[in-house]
């Protein structure tokens, strides 16, 4: 009986082992920056390249950074809900154009819609760098501190909108200073 | 004709294959800076950096866009004068410890780091423990006469398998 019995319980871990593997995420690198200040920058903006724009303006305000560019085709999948939440005017959405030739970015827009209350002017990446970001798009919700809050790798969907986006903005709107509690058990939620 | 054909299709193969190597090699010898020596250090630090985009690879060996980006930001910061660790700690600061390519030693990562001499450890346990299991089951016997009268005739037989065999190879020769 024992001669069976350890093969089998080695084979019963390894398959639950195997099994949460199924459901983890190895391509999602956990951003640090959760719970940080955002990094400062000072962009030019895309419909304006002589004015420059500064995240210290948004400082008071819960506000989406969408990192994006017209050479980016999963950025089309999730440019439809973009465009839906601007006109339902749940939050400002920022956009960083990451990498991208500003004429293109703005033919981009004005083909697809812009949902964007501003775009900035990410030439070089180094603004993309110095947010950790390594995939476009990816979105970060930032509150009223300029804290970020919570990051979505890879296009938005409506499942997780519905589930995580807007929950973590309901949270950050409604709670001065932020619900720490509340935020990470939304976020929790979501992540599974 | 058909011994003849198949080392042609295996040495067009093989040609094939070096001008593929060679183009790959030509790429990855686009000269980054001037200066071999700061190179050599961004190749360093490169080498310790994993690439976000293809996981399996660092930053030195990727040609991702991602990884160039990152390349030169080493780049830069070593022209500034930073050393190997702020310029790590910059890059774990934006991308968490998974950018390098060798994880730090702390209690997140014991398991990790102690796993593989714990798993030799069991097994090495095991091993001796069975081994020595197995000794104590076996005994030394002599063998019996019917046992002795086996054994020498097969080796018998084989002796002459042999002869016989050494005899043929002889008279062919």
């Amino acid at each position: 009986m024992v001669r069976f019995s350890i093969p089998l319980v080695i084979f019963i871990v390894l398959a639950g082992f195997l099994y949460a593997g199924l459901s983890l995420k190895p391509r999602e690198v956990p951003s640090p920056f959760i719970n940080k200040s955002a990094p400062d920058f000072q962009l030019q903006k895309l419909d304006n390249m002589n004015e420059l724009f500064s995240n210290k303006e948004l400082l008071g305000k819960v506000w989406l950074l969408n990192v994006w560019a017209s050479w980016c085709v999963a950025c089309r999948q999730e440019h439809p809900l973009l465009v839906n939440m601007a006109r339902n005017g749940t939050v400002p959405i920022y956009g960083l154009n990451y990498k991208d030739v500003p004429t293109q970015a703005r033919r981009w827009l004005e083909e697809h819609g812009n949902p964007y209350a501003l775009s900035i002017v990410d030439y070089e990446g180094k603004v993309g760098i110095d947010y950790g970001v390594y995939g476009v798009p990816e979105t970060f919700i930032i509150d009223r501190e300029g804290m970020i809050r919570h990051k979505v790798i890879g296009p938005l969907t409506r499942t997780e909108l519905r589930k995580c986006v807007l929950p973590v903005i309901e949270v950050l709107e409604k709670s001065e200073p932020v619900n720490v509690v509340a935020l990470s058990e939304v976020r929790e939620s979501c992540s599974s | 004709m058909l011994v003849l054909k198949r080392p042609l299709v295996l040495l067009s193969l093989v040609l094939l294959m070096l001008v593929g190597m060679q183009s790959v090699l030509a790429k990855q010898a686009v000269p980054m800076s001037e200066d071999p020596e700061m190179e050599a250090i961004v190749n360093e630090i490169s080498e310790e950096l994993r690439c976000l985009v293809c996981q399996n690879q660092t930053i030195a060996d990727s040609n991702a866009e991602l990884a160039v980006d990152l390349k030169n930001q080493v780049r830069d910061m070593v022209k500034a004068g930073k050393t190997q660790d702020d310029i790590v700690d910059y890059m774990v600061e934006r991308y968490g410890d998974f950018v390098r390519y060798r994880p730090p030693v702390k209690p997140s990562t014991y398991m990790l780091w102690v796993g593989p001499f714990i798993l030799l450890i069991v097994g090495i346990t095991l091993l001796m423990r069975n081994l020595g299991k197995r000794k104590k089951n076996t005994t030394d016997a002599p063998l019996s006469d019917e046992e002795s009268q086996k054994l020498k005739s097969i080796l018998d037989a084989n002796l002459v398998v042999t002869k016989v065999k050494n005899e043929a190879e002889g008279t062919q020769s």
